[in-house]
């Protein structure tokens, strides 16, 4: 991690700000609060940025003791406060967040891609972006550097591939679930931290209402079908070897030969330059 | 040419007389169809079969015989699959009532099997009315010539400079403009890490409208997705973006669309870029799961130089694998196994060098796009699997790969200098 301008000796005015949002996850198997993989991933990596004194918690929730026990997961990764800004059951903590964000004003927010409980639409960081016209970047798996007024940060891509981006601050951060694991939760300093309550009216999320939830059925498995025409068709599709067949291949020629056969493959695919 | 056979009663009648001064040359005609392993003219002129040679072999190791009588190859039963696969019904939608967009992935400038079962949704939310058309925006380069079969009626191409590379705020704007140029009454996008599911939330942020995400089915105007996390199904209204996962619904296959070119006429204001792309990273591959590598080399009993494989590997790019026989000598980490017991993988391109296909290793790369094998033995089960096989010994083959590549680098360095 690279911190060019503002050594640590101005830190104290200089340094990047960062707030995580954080929510209440769900064990998959029991049911049970606890802190949410994916938030927790966000606030290791605010962790692995700056200092713990500049890092802020915050989650907008109600105030059941459930919920700051799940908290507490997140306080014992290392920080001393978190602000819990109370809301009522069912309310949409947009605008609570939002509020409290613009109060801490931060250069960087970090947020999981996705809640575990709820509608868990991963709409939030948008609509946060979209209303405080901040940038967004998705699917952030590690932050290379941060210069004044933009970072460099990297984003990945399914299989495993990264992108690196350069993202104007003040930015509003996903991470994705290959930024490095979060850190264990050490009980002692989880209980010693603070949770500071505040309390903001919320709405109440309407057109929630309306839905129907249910717990997750099964996806139908999708069927092969066989669109034949004739009884000879379907005896074909039936008798034929599932797999094989129709490959070229290249025999009696010197390994050289071969070898270029499958480079040129290799080209086309594209998985060699 | 037609199909009515025509008969020729003189050729009969010359074929039926073996005394014929011509009996040998019509036959010779007739009998050119005639002549395979299982059915040839003997020197007498009587047809002889060979019964061992009827049919072929089926998986589960059991003779077919086809009885039909059809030709199994030749011109006809050429001209009669084509006419089967023009039996699907040609749909122009002159104009449009209203649009379904989908704003396709395209890895690669190619629909993927995700965005074709999109294609497929959008089809069946276009056709519950009438004249809906279906409308496929596509970013950057468009491959794909298949778009009118899987049930494209317009196509809005986007490519050049913004569009390159990661641009999610200039695809924004754009999307903002066809939004205003159109009104689509249902835009779809795919629910995935590849950009879909980031550009789909952003222009529902936008147009301050609330997506239906992670969506499986659609019916009867609601539609059902996943929430927290996969462990509820929360069915609702269908909303105007609908970000969808993969087999939401089902790829057209019964109609052909026209694909039509659109242009939007509005112009794109393109916004303040404040992500900038710098380009892809260079991922060490064997820090990359094996089960999600794009490609991978992987090796077998039939390898002996195993500086050669790994130094190979590290030319290439890949990622390593290995067969069980490979793991249970020593030569492979555990976790490195392909197959049954080990690990199933997805690559793109799988090279199997000196590996025999045993069926326990087939079936870990059963998703594989495209497989190459380098084996001693042409008769071997990965051969016959493979797209492209090569029959050699692997560690020569490797080697040469690995000098062929080694000189196009060096080509390539000298024209750079
Ligand atoms: C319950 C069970 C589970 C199993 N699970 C797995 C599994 O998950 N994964 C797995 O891989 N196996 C598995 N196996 C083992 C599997 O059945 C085969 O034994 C194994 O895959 C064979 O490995 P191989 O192809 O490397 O070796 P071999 O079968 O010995 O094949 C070597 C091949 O290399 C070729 N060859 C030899 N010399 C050269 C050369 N110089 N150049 C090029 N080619 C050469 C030969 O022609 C031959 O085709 C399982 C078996 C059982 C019973």
């Amino acid at each position: 991690m690279l911190l060019r301008e503002g050594s640590k000796g101005a830190a104290s005015s200089g340094a990047l700000k960062v707030a995580a949002l954080v929510s209440l996850g769900r064990h998959p198997v029991t049911g049970r609060g606890r802190r949410a993989e994916q938030d927790a991933r966000a606030v290791e990596l605010g962790l692995s940025l700056t200092s713990s004194e500049h890092i802020s918690l915050i989650h907008a929730g109600t105030a059941a003791d459930e919920t700051v026990q799940a908290m507490r997961g997140y306080l014992g990764m290392g920080l001393d406060a978190l602000d819990l800004i109370v809301q009522p059951p069912d309310a949409d903590v947009l605008p609570a967040l939002a509020t409290r964000v613009m109060e801490t004003r931060p250069g960087l927010v970090l947020c999981g891609s996705r809640g575990e409980s709820g509608e868990a639409s991963g709409m939030l960081p948008y609509l946060l972006a979209e209303r405080l016209g901040w940038t967004l970047v998705s699917g952030v798996a590690k932050v290379e550097a941060v210069e004044g007024d933009s970072m460099t940060v990297l984003q990945a891509l399914p299989r495993g591939q990264r992108r690196r981006l350069k993202v104007r601050l003040p930015a509003i951060a996903t991470v994705d679930s290959a930024a490095p694991p979060p850190r264990q939760s050490a009980f002692g300093p989880a209980r010693r931290a603070k949770v500071r309550h505040f309390e903001l009216s919320g709405q109440i999320d309407a057109e929630a209402a309306d839905w129907t939830v249910s717990p997750a059925r099964k996806r139908p498995k999708r069927l092969k079908i066989v669109k034949a025409s004739s009884a000879r068709d379907r005896f074909k599709v039936a008798a034929a070897k599932a797999e094989g067949g129709g490959g070229q291949v290249v025999k009696g020629v010197s390994a050289q030969a071969g070898a270029e056969a499958i480079l040129k493959l290799l080209r086309e695919e594209g998985v060699v330059r | 040419m037609s199909d009515i056979i025509r008969r020729d009663p003189r050729r009969e009648h010359i074929l039926r007389n073996r005394l014929h001064p011509d009996h040998g040359v019509v036959l010779a005609l007739v009998g050119g169809a005639l002549s395979d392993a299982a059915r040839w003219i003997g020197p007498s002129g009587l047809v002889r079969r060979n019964p061992h040679a009827v049919g072929f072999i089926g998986p589960n190791g059991l003779r077919r015989i086809d009885r039909s009588g059809a030709p199994t190859s030749g011109l006809r039963s050429a001209a009669k699959s084509e006419a089967a696969s023009d039996s699907r019904r040609e749909v122009v939608i002159s104009e449009p009532a209203f649009y379904i967009a989908v704003v396709a992935d395209l890895p690669g400038g190619r629909l993927s099997a995700h965005d074709r079962d999109l294609l497929g949704l959008a089809r069946q939310l276009a056709d519950a009315e009438r004249d809906g058309a279906v409308l496929l925006l596509a970013f950057g380069e468009l491959r794909d010539e298949g778009l009118g079969d899987s049930g494209v009626d317009r196509v809005l191409e986007f490519k050049g400079g913004h569009y390159d590379g990661y641009g999610p705020e200039a695809r924004l704007a754009t999307l903002f403009v066809v939004e205003r140029d159109l009104r689509p009454r249902h835009w779809i996008f795919p629910e995935s890490t590849l950009g879909g599911g980031e550009l789909g939330r952003r222009l529902a942020a936008r147009l301050g409208v609330r997506p239906a995400t992670q969506v499986w089915q659609i019916a009867d105007g609601r539609c059902t997705g996943r929430g927290a996390a996969g462990a509820t199904d929360i069915t609702r209204a269908l909303p105007s973006v609908v970000l969808a996962l993969p087999e939401c619904g089902e790829p057209v296959t019964d109609t052909r669309h026209a694909a039509t070119p659109l242009a939007v006429t509005a112009a794109v204001a393109l916004p303040l870029r404040r992500v900038e792309d710098l380009g892809a990273v260079a991922v060490d591959p064997a820090g990359v799961a094996l089960a999600e590598a794009e490609f991978i080399l992987s090796a077998g009993n039939g390898i002996t130089d195993w500086d050669g494989f790994h130094h190979a590997a590290k030319v290439l790019g890949a990622a390593e694998g290995a067969s069980r026989v490979a793991v249970d000598n020593g030569f492979m980490p555990r976790h490195r196994q392909v197959g049954a017991t080990g690990t199933w993988v997805t690559a793109r391109v799988y090279l199997a060098a000196g590996i025999s296909g045993a069926i326990q290793h087939l079936q870990g790369i059963q998703s594989c796009e495209k497989v190459v094998a380098i084996n001693t033995d042409p008769g071997c089960d990965m051969v016959k699997r493979a797209d492209l096989a090569v029959i050699g010994n692997a560690g020569e083959v490797l080697g040469e790969l690995v000098k062929l590549i080694g000189k196009t680098q060096g080509e390539r360095r000298d024209v750079a200098a």
